[in-house]
C-alpha cells in the first residue's frame, strides 16, 4: 500500500464509500472471441489500482474500454455515477499513459505536456505555470525544449506521465507504464510513480503483466485470466491467501501438492503422496475431498536435523541449489519422488552453510504456513 | 585512395552527365543561329590553335538571346503561365493524393503491398500511351461525354479536350504516385496511439489530425509537392497533346524554337532561364529532404 498506512486506506471495506469507477456485468467481444465476460468490479478515489494478468487475459481491454477507445458490448461502466457509454474519449475525464507513451514527435517537451490543456478551458496564461509545475513534479526542467528523441527512455516516460497528469485527471490509466525501461530504472521508477500519486491524490489504474510491480505499487491487485477476474485483493492478501491455484501460481513462487483432504473442524488432513505423512493445515473451507495445498517456498524451514515440534515434518534429499546471493533455493526431492522448494536467507557465508548437494534433509513447516485451495 | 575513388565516382557521373551537358547549352545560348550544322555559330574556333580559340569563346559572350527573350512577351507569359499550371496542378495532386496515401496507411497492413502496386502499376505502360489514352476519354465524342450525355446529367458535350482544365487533368494523373508515395512513407511511420493520445488529450477526429497527422505527414507533403512541382514546370507532352494551342507552357515554347524554328541558341536560352528558375525549389527540396534526414538520424 503506497499512499497511507495499511489500517487507514481500506475504502473497499467501508460499505458507505461510493466508489469513483464501477463495472457492472461487462462484456465485450471481438468478433466470435471474448476479450471480457461479465465483468463486475468497483475501484475507489485515490487508489492504485493494478490489473494483472498474462497476455491477452483482457486487462488492456479493460482499460481501453476506461478511457473510451472501446465500447462493452453489453453491461455499464460508471464513473462518478455518470454512465460513460455516450461519452467520447476526448470529454472524459481520464488521461492514458501509453505502453509506447505516444509522444508526439513534432513538439518538444513543453508542448507535449501543454498539449491537452491548449485543449482544455484553462485560461492560455496559466499553461505555462501548469506545464512547468508538472515538469517539476517529473525532474524534467532542463528538458523543456528537448524533442522525444533528444531524450532519454526513462525521460520520455516521465513526459508520457506529465502529459497525461497535466490535465488534473480524476482517473489516470497506465498501460504497462514501465514496460520499455530496464530492471533497476523499473524499480526507481516504480517508487516515483508511487510517490507522484500519493502528491497528486489522482486514482491510477495500471495494467501490468509483472506481478512484482503489481504488488509494489498497488493497493489492490485484480488477477485476471482469460476475460474474468480471479481475485481482487490488496498485495499480501493475494500472495498470503490466493484464492485459486491459478491465482497462488501467478503470484511469486510456490509449491503445489496436489492431494485428498480430509476436513475435521478448521484443520484439514491431506493424503497425498504414497508413503508420506498427511499434511495438516489449518483451513476455513469445507473441502470436498480434493484439493491442492498450496505453500511458498520461504515458509519451508529446511534442517539437517529432524524438528522437534513443527506439525508438518518431510524428509528428503538435497537436489540442487540455486543461489541468489541475499537468499537461497532448495529444490528437495522427497521419497516418492516430489520435489519441493525451501527457501532460506543467506545469514551466513555460503562456505559455511550446513548441507549440499546428496545430503538428506527435513523440510517443516506450521499449519497456518500454506493454503488449501479448492479451485 | 579507395575512399577517394568512392567519393570520385558521383562527382564524376555529375560531370559527364549534367555538367558538361550544362555547360555546351550555356554556351550555345551565348551563339548565334546560322545557316549550319548544326544550326548556330561554332562553339570554339581551333583553327588558330587552343588558346585563340579559348580567347575568342570568352570574347563571344554576349547576351543578346536573353535579351531578346525580354523583348518578346510571349516568353515571360510562358514561364508565368508555366510557373501557374505548375502550382496550381501541384496543389491539386495534393488535394487527390493525401487522402489515397492516407487510406493506404490505415489500411491492413495485408492490404498495403497490393494498394501500393496498383499506384505503381500505370508506371508499367508507356506514359505517352497513357496521355493519349486521356485524349480518348476527355474528347467531345470521348468517354467521359458518352457517360455524362448517357447518363443524362448534360444535354450538349463538354468541351475538356484542348482546355487547360486538361492539362491539369493529365498532370495531376500522371504525378499522383510521386505525390502519393511520400506521404505515404511518412503516414505509415505514425503511430495509431498519437491519433489515441489526441483524442485522450481533448482533441476531437478534427483537430487531431490536423495537430497530429499533418504535422507529422510535412516532410511527405513537401517532397511530394517539389517531385510534382519541379517536372510539371517543364512539362511539354502533356499540353501539346491535351493542352492545345491556347495552352502556353514552357516546355512547348522550348520544342518549338528547337525543332520548328531550329533556333538552337534562343532554345538553350530559354533552358538556361527555366533552369535558374528550377534551381530555387531544387535547392529548397535537397534542404527538406536533409531535415528529414536529420531528424531520422535519432
Amino acid at each position: 500500500m503506497a499512499a497511507s498506512p495499511q489500517n487507514v486506506f481500506a475504502p473497499w471495506d467501508d460499505a458507505y464509500e461510493q466508489p469513483l469507477i464501477r463495472f457492472q456485468n461487462v462484456t465485450k467481444t471481438f468478433g466470435t472471441f471474448t476479450a471480457i465476460e461479465d465483468l463486475t468490479l468497483d475501484i475507489y478515489a485515490r487508489e492504485f489500482f493494478a490489473l494483472l494478468g498474462p497476455s491477452g487475459c483482457g486487462k488492456t481491454t479493460l482499460m481501453r474500454m476506461l478511457a473510451g477507445f472501446e465500447k462493452p458490448t453489453s453491461g455499464t461502466i460508471t464513473l462518478d455515477n455518470q454512465d460513460l457509454a455516450r461519452v467520447p474519449p476526448n470529454r472524459r475525464p481520464v488521461n492514458m499513459m501509453f505502453q509506447s507513451y505516444a509522444l508526439f514527435p513534432h513538439l518538444n517537451v513543453f508542448d507535449n505536456i501543454a498539449f491537452g490543456l491548449k485543449r482544455s478551458k484553462m485560461p492560455k496564461g496559466e499553461i505555462p505555470d501548469r506545464v512547468d509545475e508538472m515538469l517539476r513534479l517529473t525532474r524534467l526542467q532542463q528538458f523543456a525544449k528537448r524533442k522525444p528523441h533528444q531524450i532519454s527512455g526513462g525521460q520520455r516516460q516521465r513526459v508520457a506521465l506529465a502529459r497525461s497528469l497535466a490535465k488534473a485527471p480524476k482517473l489516470l490509466l497506465l498501460d504497462e507504464p514501465l514496460g520499455a525501461l530496464d530492471k533497476k530504472l523499473r524499480q526507481d521508477t516504480q517508487f516515483e510513480l508511487m510517490d507522484i500519486q500519493e502528491k497528486t491524490g489522482t486514482t491510477f489504474v495500471i495494467v501490468t503483466h509483472d506481478q512484482e510491480e503489481a504488488m509494489t505499487v498497488a493497493s489492490r491487485v485484480a488477477v485476471m485470466d482469460a476475460g474474468v477476474i480471479v481475485q481482487v485483493a490488496t498485495p499480501d492478501m493475494i500472495y498470503e491467501a490466493p484464492n485459486s491455484v491459478y491465482v497462488a501460481d501467478f503470484i511469486g513462487d510456490v509449491n503445489l501438492i496436489p492431494g485428498y483432504a480430509a476436513v475435521t473442524g478448521n484443520r484439514a488432513a491431506i493424503s497425498w503422496g504414497e508413503g508420506q505423512p498427511n499434511i495438516i493445515a489449518k483451513t476455513e473451507l469445507k473441502a470436498g475431498t480434493k484439493c491442492t495445498f498450496a505453500i511458498r517456498p520461504e515458509k519451508i524451514a529446511i534442517s539437517a536435523e529432524e524438528p522437534g515440534d513443527d506439525v508438518n515434518k518431510l524428509q528428503g534429499k538435497v537436489l540442487d541449489i540455486a543461489y541468489l546471493g541475499n537468499i537461497s533455493t532448495y529444490h528437495v526431492e522427497l521419497a516418492e519422488g516430489k520435489v519441493i522448494k525451501a527457501q532460506v536467507a543467506n545469514e551466513q557465508r555460503v562456505a559455511r552453510r550446513r548441507f549440499t548437494w546428496d545430503d538428506v534433509v527435513w523440510l517443516s513447516f506450521a499449519d497456518t504456513a500454506g493454503v488449501v485451495l479448492t479451485q | 585512395m579507395r575512399r577517394l575513388f568512392l567519393i570520385a565516382v558521383p562527382y564524376l557521373w555529375l560531370l559527364a552527365l549534367f555538367l558538361v551537358p550544362f555547360v555546351i547549352v550555356l554556351r550555345i545560348s551565348f551563339s548565334d543561329i546560322a545557316l549550319a550544322i548544326p544550326p548556330y555559330t561554332p562553339i570554339m574556333d581551333t583553327s588558330g590553335g587552343v588558346l585563340a580559340g579559348l580567347l575568342d569563346l570568352v570574347s563571344q559572350f554576349d547576351l543578346e538571346n536573353y535579351w531578346f527573350l525580354t523583348d518578346d512577351d510571349l516568353y515571360w507569359k510562358a514561364y508565368l503561365s508555366s510557373l501557374q499550371i505548375a502550382a496550381l496542378s501541384t496543389f491539386f495532386t495534393l488535394l487527390v493524393g493525401f487522402p489515397i496515401a492516407y487510406a493506404m496507411a490505415r489500411a491492413p497492413r495485408e492490404w498495403r503491398a497490393t494498394l501500393m502496386m496498383l499506384i505503381i502499376l500505370p508506371f508499367w505502360t508507356s506514359f505517352l500511351i497513357r496521355v493519349y489514352a486521356w485524349i480518348g476519354i476527355l474528347g467531345t465524342e470521348g468517354y467521359l461525354n458518352q457517360l455524362l450525355i448517357g447518363a443524362g446529367l448534360i444535354e450538349d458535350p463538354l468541351t475538356i479536350l484542348n482546355t487547360q482544365i486538361a492539362v491539369y487533368i493529365g498532370i495531376v494523373y500522371t504525378y499522383l504516385p510521386f505525390m502519393v508515395l511520400p506521404i505515404y512513407a511518412a503516414l505509415e511511420r505514425m503511430e495509431e496511439s498519437l491519433l489515441e493520445a489526441a483524442e485522450d488529450l481533448g482533441c476531437n477526429r478534427i483537430t487531431a489530425f490536423w495537430l497530429v497527422t499533418v504535422p507529422l505527414a510535412k516532410t511527405g507533403i513537401i517532397a511530394g509537392c517539389f517531385l510534382v512541382f519541379i517536372p510539371a514546370l517543364g512539362e511539354f507532352v502533356i499540353p501539346s497533346l491535351l493542352g492545345g494551342s491556347d495552352t502556353l507552357m514552357i516546355g512547348k515554347v522550348l520544342w518549338e524554337e528547337f525543332f520548328s524554328n531550329r533556333d538552337w541558341p534562343v532554345a538553350s536560352t530559354v533552358a538556361v532561364i527555366l533552369l535558374l528558375i528550377l534551381i530555387i525549389p531544387i535547392i529548397l527540396f535537397q534542404r527538406n529532404e536533409q531535415r528529414l534526414r536529420e531528424e531520422e538520424g535519432q
